[in-house]
């Protein structure tokens, strides 16, 4: 059985929120209405999101990594906020497992923001229904777009590749493989929620550069052993710096 | 958690109408055994329709807490899966045979005994639907434990056996002493349970840690942006915002307010109208404080991703 879901490479996200933006644009300009900005203009802004972009700091100066952390529904397989809603609502689909909020049926009654570990349901001040990351199922199934374009907004806008979308239930499908050769994780595990979405660990970035890459001890250009020297010996050309 | 005074109205409302209908109903049980005269006519009748006024109340004040008032029925659908769907259903049922019962007895009809069993089972489902709205939300552990429910059940029984005692004496009924006695030990009952949940919260450890929230197993971790800027739905419906010198003055006041001023009253003022009026008054003011610190001392794991905020 598919279940759609996103994987978040903390390893390369730059923290740009071109995803938060792009998320946004498309939400609220959809046919299920937009998402309230209040205060715009004013000095304490506020609205519907359904992403989320928060920096950490681990570590202590100056040992210190920044880590930005992209945050949105992880779309549980255990999703906790589906059985408590009162009216059904608030339900996950059996094709792809995608979570989604009927909001002709919310009460807007918060029940299920309370059951979610993760804080990822906004209450839409202005429509007084619960709102959530959709994975775009507006447009993953849309045939007007092109095959390339059927992808969520924010995996479409994400400049460093950090957003991985498809099948996590298909051993074969790019976030499989990703989640299998880059030790893919979910969040709080200790909930019980079995999140779809998973986030990739950062990682050490290595440089594998031996002395004889520096100086270039195979170049066949060497013929008496002492030309052509490398740059930072001569501080000649950049030809042969690299 | 954000306490919300629709839920805190709402829940001491029911649960004080719901103890004051157990009250009548065990008072025509016990008299019916003989253990006591029956009260006449008008005074259950009476009890009745102030038992009523209060869930009526408090159905009043949850409709405050939906976004979507108007869809509110739609909240009956999910009762397989959802507390709240079920107390939806329950609390009307309730109302419907608190209605019944009285109007039975408003007419001299006979089964006024059948008919109070069955409210009698539907205030205890209620009690229970509430407490379990709370308890089955285990990401919250100080609500996840069978000491909410039995709080819930307790607590209201409690103030519906006060509001009896002061009902009766106002009446000039002599069945105002039996009750301070039930309303003594019920109040000294909930005293000890909800002391015994508040012990069992303070010796918590969170389930969930800045690690887990977000994957990353590091002791020294420090939040640099929260993703917004003036706020959002998650700064304002998971945080209560209460200094902690605030928190300790509320939990100290409803201790005050719910439990020892009525305990002493009730022991010790006689089964005069002013006193259990007074009584009354006092701990239902104890039990809103209550419910509010029931809200705020639960502390969802979201809040982990708001450390500005925690």
């Amino acid at each position: 059985m598919t279940q759609l879901a996103l994987v978040i490479d903390l390893n390369v996200c730059v923290g740009c929120h071109a995803c938060v933006t792009s998320c946004k644009e498309w939400n609220t300009s959809g046919s299920a209405g937009p998402l309230a900005d209040l205060n715009p203009y004013g000095a304490d802004p506020t609205g519907t999101f359904f992403n989320r972009v928060q920096t950490f700091e681990v570590g202590t100066y100056p040992d210190t990594q920044t880590v930005h952390f992209p945050k949105s529904c992880l779309h549980c397989e255990d999703p906790p906020c589906v059985p408590v809603c009162p009216t059904g609502a608030s339900y996950k689909r059996a094709e792809d497992g995608i979570v989604l909020v009927d909001y002709d049926k919310c009460i807007g009654c918060k029940y299920c923001a309370w059951a979610c570990p993760y804080g990822v349901r906004e209450l839409d001040e202005k429509r007084q229904v619960m709102t959530k990351c959709t994975l775009c199922v507006d447009r993953i199934y849309d045939p007007a777009l092109a095959e390339r374009d059927r992808k969520p907004s924010c995996v479409l806008a994400c400049p460093t590749n950090a957003r991985l979308f498809g099948d996590v239930h298909d051993p074969e499908s790019i976030v499989s493989k990703a989640i299998r050769e880059r030790a893919g994780y979910t969040l709080m595990p200790e909930q019980a929620t079995r999140p779809a979405n998973r986030y990739l660990p950062r990682r050490k970035t290595e440089l594998p550069l031996h002395p004889d890459d520096l100086v270039r001890a195979e170049n066949p250009l060497r013929i008496d052993g002492a030309e052509p020297g490398p740059a930072f010996l001569v501080g000649a050309s950049e030809d042969f710096a690299t | 958690m954000h306490p919300a005074f629709s839920v805190l109205l709402l829940t001491t409302l029911i649960g004080a109408g719901q103890g004051l209908f157990l009250v009548l109903f065990a008072t025509e049980v016990a008299a019916l055994a003989g253990l006591v005269t029956k009260p006449g006519m008008p005074f259950l009748v009476g009890g009745g329709a102030l038992a009523l006024a209060l869930t009526g109340a408090g159905l009043v004040a949850s409709v405050f807490h939906l976004g979507r008032p108007e869809r509110g029925w739609r909240a009956a659908s999910r009762w397989r899966t959802s507390w709240l769907s079920r107390e939806v259903i329950v609390l009307p049922l309730f109302m419907a045979g608190l209605f019944l019962w009285s109007a039975a007895h408003f007419a001299g009809q006979r089964g006024t005994g059948a008919l109070g069993a069955a409210t009698a089972v539907l205030a205890i489902a209620l009690f229970v639907c509430t407490g379990m709205i709370y308890a089955s939300l285990r990401l919250l552990q100080e609500w996840a434990t069978p000491l909410t429910p039995l709080n819930y059940l307790l607590l209201g029984c409690a103030s519906g056996a006060v509001l009896a005692a002061a009902y009766a004496a106002l009446a000039g009924s002599s069945l105002a002493v039996p009750y301070a006695l039930a309303a003594l030990l019920l109040t000294i009952a909930g005293a000890a349970t909800r002391i015994a949940s508040l012990a069992r919260n303070r010796a918590l450890r969170p389930k969930s840690t800045l690690q887990t929230a977000i994957g990353v197993p590091h002791p020294q971790i420090a939040q640099r942006s929260q993703g917004l800027m003036g706020g959002s739905f998650n700064t304002r419906e998971f945080f209560h915002g209460a200094t902690p010198a605030k928190m300790r003055a509320i939990k100290w006041s409803f201790l005050l307010l719910a439990f020892a001023a009525p305990i002493v009253l009730l022991a010790f003022g006689g089964a005069s109208a002013p006193v259990l009026v007074a009584a009354f008054a006092l701990q239902y003011l104890g039990l809103l404080a209550e419910r509010w610190y029931f809200f705020a001392e639960a502390n969802h794991p979201q809040n982990l991703y708001y450390q500005a905020m925690s």
